[in-house]
């Protein structure tokens, strides 16, 4: 399972698309966000002005994100809380995708870089739309020599992102392999438990919190 | 057959070597975890805030370590010189 399996090979004008095991599970894991997103919105038909029951905990968890969105990044830029409470679903059922046996679509340099890239462009578009010039102009401070400096400073932030998420989740993925490639047949019930929930799910959690925190600084630092 | 062999036994060195720089990040780690914990005592009512930027700055900490386990990997199951030498041999 260290190797990602690739389940074949489509020719989309001229170019050669290879549908791997990465891009099915992230099939998968989208099919399941996207029906229980439908299954909520179907179910706001019938909510009241006082909620009870489902409605009390979905209008929470949405009210802790964006408390935590607009205590991080200011009322100004709230409104990009919307995407970073769906890059943290994502990364986080995809750190839970791997207790089930698949293999994670995030330990996949792709995924994570793409991740990455959208938050640096989203730092760089929201730095042009919010400060202007200002923002270009804080790459020449205090000196035009610094030019270099600081645009490797930048480039190196969604380098430095993905590979944080990619490490973590592929050495998990690894550990497990090991440990399933190695033990009898009769010790692969139960120990792997505790391998599951300090790797996968500790570790997970604690690097989709970390991604979604680091990309709100960043998006904060650049556009406040 | 014999300088394959070689590579891969290189590689192998190599990778472990990579993983020394785990030392350092272990003390970087430790040091941010006795700030935030001596932090704490001082403030229990701040422990919230203090518990947020320990993790991001443990996060911080670990990723050049993460750095040097991807070397590491890359030595051992993707390595750009084993695969040329075994496209040549075959």
């Amino acid at each position: 399972m260290l190797n990602v399996k690739n389940y074949g090979v489509l020719d989309i004008a001229g170019q050669e698309v290879w549908i791997t095991e990465t891009v099915v599970n992230t099939w998968i894991i989208m099919a399941i966000l996207i029906i229980v997103a439908i299954v909520v919105r179907i179910g706001m038909k019938r909510w009241k002005t006082i909620p009870t029951g489902a409605q009390n905990s979905v209008e929470s968890i949405i009210e802790i994100f964006d408390d935590f969105a607009t205590g991080m990044m200011g009322k100004k830029l709230g409104y990009t809380g919307g995407w970073f409470f769906a890059a943290f679903m994502l990364i986080l059922s995809s750190a839970l995708f791997s207790v089930f046996g698949m293999r994670a679509p995030t330990a996949d340099w792709s995924t994570t870089f793409g991740l990455a890239l959208i938050s640096f462009l989203m730092m760089f578009i929201l730095g042009i739309k919010h400060r202007g010039t200002t923002y270009l102009k804080s790459f020449i401070e205090p000196n035009i020599v610094f030019f270099p400096l600081n645009l490797i400073g930048e480039l190196a932030k969604p380098v430095s992102l993905s590979f944080r998420l990619f490490g973590n989740m592929l050495s998990g993925t690894i550990i497990l392999t090991l440990y399933y490639g190695l033990m009898p047949l009769y010790s692969q019930f139960g120990i792997p438990v505790l391998l599951h929930t300090f790797f996968d799910v500790i570790f997970g959690a604690l690097q989709t919190y970390i991604f979604v925190v680091i990309s709100m600084m960043y998006v904060q630092g650049s556009a406040a | 057959m014999q300088e394959l062999a070689t590579v891969i036994s290189v590689a192998h060195i190599a990778a472990a070597i990579a993983l020394l720089n785990g030392i350092f990040t272990t003390f970087g780690q430790s040091r941010i975890a006795v700030q935030a914990i001596e932090s704490i005592a001082r403030q229990p009512e701040a422990s919230d805030d203090i518990r947020n930027a320990m993790f991001v700055g443990l996060a911080m900490a670990e990723t050049s370590g993460i750095y040097g386990l991807l070397i590491a990997i890359i030595m051992l199951f993707a390595n750009p010189l084993v695969d040329a030498m075994i496209n040549l041999l075959s």
